[in-house]
This record gives C-alpha cells, structure tokens and sequence, in this order.
C-alpha cells in the first residue's frame, strides 16, 4: 500500500520537506499521539494495486475511478499462470487480485486473500445466480468443474475452507464471466461446425490450436473427447488419474500426427494465429474474436451443440489490507458492481456480475444486441468506438439465458492437479 | 624488504580481486546454492516446504519426457553449433584474410552486429509474419512458380527453432574466432606458402589450429546459449517442442519451484559437462 498526494503533484523530496516540517511542528506542539492523525489520510490519496489477467485489467477503469471515487488504482496485466504465482507467493505486492474463480481454489488456502462482508456489498442480492447459489434459473442445473459458488464463499474474515452455502463472507466478488467456445474462420471452412469433436477432425490437420493453459485447456480437451462420442466423464471438472491419461492419450495421438499448428498462451498469440489464417479452428476467447473480427477477417464464435465452457473471474482483497485503504477497496468494489463498468465490459462480450445495473449504461440497442441475443438495430460499436456489427448482426449464441444456460462445464482445478499438470508438460514436450 | 614487497602484492592483488569475488558469490554462487537446497524441498499445489527428500529427482529420471527433452535439447544445441561454427568460421576468415584494409574489417564488422541493436525477442519474432502461412516466404516461393501449396514447416517447427538460433547466435561464434584470426602473423601464411602448401593445407594446418581457442570460446557461447534458451523454443515451436528450458519454465509457471530446480540442476551439471569436455580438446588458457 503506498500513499502518495496526487492531487498536487508534490514532488517526493517536496513532500518530504512536508512532513519533516509537519513531524518537527508536531514534535514542537507535543502533540504526538500516532501517525495517521497527523497524515489526515483522505480516501483520495490512496493508491490501490490490483493485479489480474488482461481481460479485466483495462486502463479505461482506472481512469474512471480516479474520476467518480478519487483514489488511484494501478493495473498490472498478467497470464494467468503469473497471476496464480503472484498471488500465491507475493501477498504484499497487491491490494486488490483480479483473479479467476479456479485461480481461488488454488491460492485461497495460502491465506494470502481475506474474505468480504457482503453486508457491506449494496447490490449483493442482485448478483447473478451463478455465483450465489450457483443456478441460473431455479431450474437450472449446476455445470461440472470448479463452479464459482463453491469455491464462493468461506466461513469468516480469516476462513481457509470453502462454504458450502452462502455464508455472508464471499472469496471473491464477482465481476466477469462468459461462455466459451471454439473459434472458427467461416471463410476458410465453409460449412457448418456445431461440435466440439471438429477440433480433432483431420480434415482440419496443421489448422487446429488449442491454449496452453493446463486449468483451462484441460476443459477443452474434455469437451472434445466427449463430444466425439467414445467417452462419458464421471465429472470433467475432476478426473481420475485413468481419464486423465486417456484424454492425454488422444490428444497426444493427435498432436504427432499433425493436427495441432501451434498452442497459445496469451490472447494476442490466439488473435494472430486466427487473423493470420494459420489457424481456422481454435480455443478462443471472445475478446480475442472481436480483436479477429475488428480487422476485417470473418471470425465466428461458434455455438456448439455439447454446451459452452464457461469461466468466471472477481476481485479478491490482499489480507493486508485495513484501515482507510479497506474501506477504499470497499467502495471500488461497490463501484464496479454499480453499472459503469458492467456495461463496459458487456459492450466486449463478456457477462457483468450484476447485469440490472449494467443496464442503466447501455443503450436500449446495446443491451438487446449483447444481453438479449436480438438483432441490433444500428451499428454496434465497442467501448474504443469502433464499429463491430451492423444493423441486423445477432450474437453468435444468442442471449444471456441461451449462452449462460447451456454451460457444460466450468474452469477446474480437479483433486488430481498435480497430475494433470505433470501430463500437461508430457503432452507440451510430446 | 623484498618478502615485504611479495607480500604486499599479494595483498593487493587479493583486494583487487576481492569486489568480483563478493559479486559472484552473492549473485552466483549463493542463488545456485539455493537452487540446489530447493531442489530437495516439497511442493503443494500454492506452496513449497523445506524437506530433504529425493522425489524431484526420482521423478525427472524416471519419467520418459525428462530423456526426450534433453536430446532435443542436445539436438538444437548440436546442428545450432555446427550451422553457426561454419558460418561463424567462413565470416571471420573473409574479415580477417580477404579485406585488406583495416577500416574496411571494423566497418564490415560493426555491420554484423546490427542485428544486436534490437531485442533479441523482437528479432526472433519478426521471423514469424515472414514465414508463416501466407506470410513472405511462401507468397514469393508461389509468386515464383517454385511450390504450388504454401510449405508449412517453414514456421513452428524444428526448422524455424533453428533458424531463430542461428540468427541469434552466429555473431557468438564470428568475434572470437576474428579475434584469435586478427592475431595469426601473417609472416606465417608466407612461411607455409614457401614451404609448399596450397590454400586448403595452410587453412587446415596452420589457421585452424590457431584459430582453436577462438573457436572454442565461441563453441561455449553457442552451446551455453542454446542449452538454456525457452523463449525461443516457445515461439518459434508455436508450443509444440519442448526443450529443458521450457520445462523448468512450465513449472516456475505452475508453481513448483522445487522441481524446476531439481531440472535445473541436473541442466547445470549436463551443461558443465558437455564444457569439460569441450575443453579437452583445446587449453583455452595455454592458447590464449
């Protein structure tokens, strides 16, 4: 936690000649009775350090809370596996982690991360089933995998294990999620895809890729091995070490015979693999399929019959923080779930936590384009401005209910991790 | 006076040496120290606990990839230093034999080095627009009539690793071999010349033995680079080869620590070893 007067712009060697000159006059009035009195820290003079993976570390956020709550918020950008390492094992160089729920599952035991008062969360009850009790609808049913709500909630401040139930002491606050599928470039493929099985179909050979991302590459690799019919998972979320070894096995059998052109790490190598055309089929994530689709390439995010694989991602508070800068951490999260950047967020394609406040921040076009699967009625544009679907353009999947209800299964860290990373590297090397 | 002196010397060359002695024992040998004490520790999914305990090792041995990847790591290394050797040899002697003038051999110099005024990173990825599918390369080989179907090992492949190696490394292998060159009398070359023996004999028997520690020099550079590169693997393989670097960088990345040491260790001795036996070959400080 640094503090500094931004407001001013005081030099640091200014400052200092400040406070001796304040410590020297409060030295000389005997009115030494602590620190913070005599700083008079103002909300505004906080600096808040979050770190998190690309997708929600946007600097546009950052330059709105400095406007509607006063306080800095520094972004670090990083992969996951660096966000997982970092808040693991450096807890005192964040304040706020913007971290996916399976990232939690791994780094909440470490004790790194303190859990929130939802009482002091104002739109708490509005926000989506899916992180609460975990059903969309009453009626849904619950996905496989690491599903935000059970790894949601804990029993105290302090608690180590997740709650089973909503306790009033969530891990993270929600902020971010979508629905995942595979990407496609039409142009090249020319007829329709609807299964998760045309990953591995040869007739795509040196054209296919998939992410480099043990946790959520898994998923996918099970979404294939299952839609192509040979297998049924007891729970994808969690295998065993013999289905572990045989998704590998298949997977592996495809690498050698040339299926795969390249595996990805980071959005922008998914988004040059597409545009470049050295890839028509792929893991993707949705931003990177509006980054495709921006340049003028065709880039479709293809609904699959299987159901989507879905991810969910909210902000954790660093143990370390207390005082002014908690209650600072505080407001930000009650801002972000406020609507501003609900609807920034919707406006990529991606899903707002609390989408009745997000409403508020959209036009009537926008939210029946993203949130309601409607045809647009004029030009959609994304939050840069730049024009993304024409009149009449409808979301690839449909609504929120459509894409949302039909998860098939979440992001996971399974029992048998240590395994299956070890697989992983096998697969990587193989 | 005289035992004073010596051993006012010998004070004084202690003191001197002493500052790059404390650098390298802090920022050397105590990290590799470390690196071997983690080696024997444990790890959970979020943590590592101090423990002596050969698991790590027993793993990496016992695990087939651990072999696979070390001979990759051996197969770069190899056609890198032999591709880099010969390029490295025939630019120095052209350099040093074939321009006379001395302004000439540092201009042309300096122009090998161009290529290092950029990131390496950046270098090696601006191969992938010009090989890709669609990219440079094919669309000329097309445009020429020379292959009807783009090629598609030119990009992610062992081809590209190599190449960006090569790239990467040649001007490792060109400065001490020029340098060694640059140093040869050239009164030599006459004297051989006189004694009979054409262009090849006076290469093979006279410049080439001379040029051995520069040749060497550089043959460490090379196989050093090489040995512990994962960016390079990484990107021009698109993730699909491994080599030891990339492993350990896998397990950095999934948080075990002790196991990417225990690789590392196991790369640091492989590597020493590979030198030591380079250095049979040639007494580096004999020929100096």
């Amino acid at each position: 936690m640094t503090t500094e007067n931004n407001k001013k712009g005081l030099s640091r060697r200014s400052l200092l000649k400040g406070t001796a000159a304040t410590a020297g006059a409060a030295i000389g009035s005997g009115a030494i009775t602590g620190f913070p009195t005599i700083w008079a820290q103002n909300i505004k003079n906080v600096t808040l350090r979050q770190f998190g993976t690309g997708v929600s570390n946007l600097n546009d956020v950052a330059v709105k809370v400095k406007e509607d709550l006063g306080f800095t918020l520094e972004m670090t950008a990083l992969d996951s596996d660096s966000v997982t390492q970092r808040a693991a094992t450096q807890p005192k160089s964040f304040d706020i982690a913007d971290i996916e729920y399976w990232i939690c599952k791994k780094v909440w035991p470490t004790g790194n991360l303190q859990a929130m008062d939802v009482s002091k969360i104002k739109n708490y009850d509005k926000i989506a089933g899916t992180f609460t009790s975990g059903k969309l609808t009453p009626t849904s049913e619950i996905a496989q995998g690491t599903a935000p709500h059970t790894v949601g909630f804990t029993d105290s401040v302090n608690g180590k294990e997740f709650a089973k139930e909503q306790t009033g002491w969530m891990t993270l606050i929600p902020t971010i999620y979508n629905a995942d599928t595979l990407g496609i470039r039409p142009d090249l493929i020319n007829r329709p895809i609807d299964t998760w099985a045309e990953l591995l179909n040869p007739e795509f050979k040196g054209k296919a890729s998939i992410l480099d991302i043990s946790s959520i590459g898994i998923m996918d690799m099970a979404m294939v091995v299952e839609a192509m019919g040979d297998y049924k998972y007891g729970d994808k979320g969690n295998m065993t070490k013999e289905e572990i070894d045989m998704t590998f096995k298949i997977f592996t059998e495809a690498k050698q015979a040339g299926q795969f052109r390249a595996f990805w790490k980071s959005f922008d190598e998914s988004v040059n693999l597409m545009a470049s055309g050295e890839v028509v089929i792929q893991s993707m994530w949705s931003p990177a399929i509006t980054a495709v689709r921006s340049k003028g390439i065709p880039c479709v995010y293809q609904p699959l019959k299987e159901g989507y694989r879905s991810w969910g991602g909210g902000l954790g508070l660093s143990a370390n923080l207390s005082g002014i800068e908690l209650e600072a951490a505080y407001e930000y999260i009650n801002w972000y779930l406020s609507g501003w950047v609900g609807g920034y967020l919707m406006r990529q394609g991606y899903y707002s936590a609390v989408p009745e406040t997000s409403k508020n921040f959209m036009s009537e076009d926008e939210w029946g384009f993203w949130y309601e699967g409607k045809p647009a009625q004029g030009d959609i544009v994304n939050p840069q401005g730049v024009v993304m679907e024409k009149a009449g353009a409808v979301r690839d999947g449909g609504s929120f209910i459509d894409r949302m209800g039909a998860v098939a299964c979440w992001n996971s860290v399974m029992d048998e991790n240590q395994y299956m990373v070890r697989k992983w590297n096998e697969f990587i090397a193989a | 006076m005289y035992k004073f002196l010596a051993q006012r010397n010998n004070l004084i060359g202690w003191m001197l040496a002493s500052p790059l002695f404390i650098v390298l024992v802090l920022f050397l040998i105590l990290p590799i120290i470390m690196i071997v004490i983690v080696s024997f520790w444990g790890a959970t999914e979020f943590s590592i606990y101090p423990a002596f305990q050969w698991d790590n090792y027993e793993f990496l041995f016992s695990s087939s990839v651990t072999y696979s990847v070390f001979l990759k790591t051996f197969m770069y290394a190899f056609i890198t230093w032999v591709i880099t050797l010969i390029l490295g040899f025939t630019i120095a002697y052209y350099l040093a034999f074939h321009i006379k003038s001395l302004t000439w051999q540092i201009a042309l110099f300096l122009l090998c080095t161009i290529p290092f005024w950029t990131s390496n990173i950046i270098r090696m990825i601006s191969w992938i627009p010009f090989l890709g599918r669609n990219g440079i390369a094919n669309e000329t080989l097309i445009g020429l009539g020379l292959i009807s179907e783009p090629v598609e090992w030119l990009l992610f492949s062992d081809f590209a690793v190599i190449l960006a190696f090569v790239h990467l490394y040649t001007l490792f292998m060109v400065v001490p071999i020029f340098n060694t060159m640059m140093r040869i009398d050239h009164s030599l070359l006459e004297a051989a010349r006189d004694a009979g023996a054409n262009g090849f004999q006076t290469l093979v028997n006279v410049i080439i033995p001379l040029c051995k520690p520069g040749i060497m020099i550089g043959s460490i550079f090379v196989v050093t680079l090489v040995m512990g590169d994962f960016i390079t693997v990484r990107f021009m393989s698109g993730s699909q080869s491994a080599n030891v670097g990339r492993l350990i960088s896998n397990d950095v990345g999934l948080l075990q620590y002790p196991s990417a040491s225990a690789t590392a260790v196991v790369l640091l001795l492989t590597v020493l070893i590979t030198i030591g036996i380079m250095l049979r070959f040639v007494n580096i400080r004999k020929e100096l």
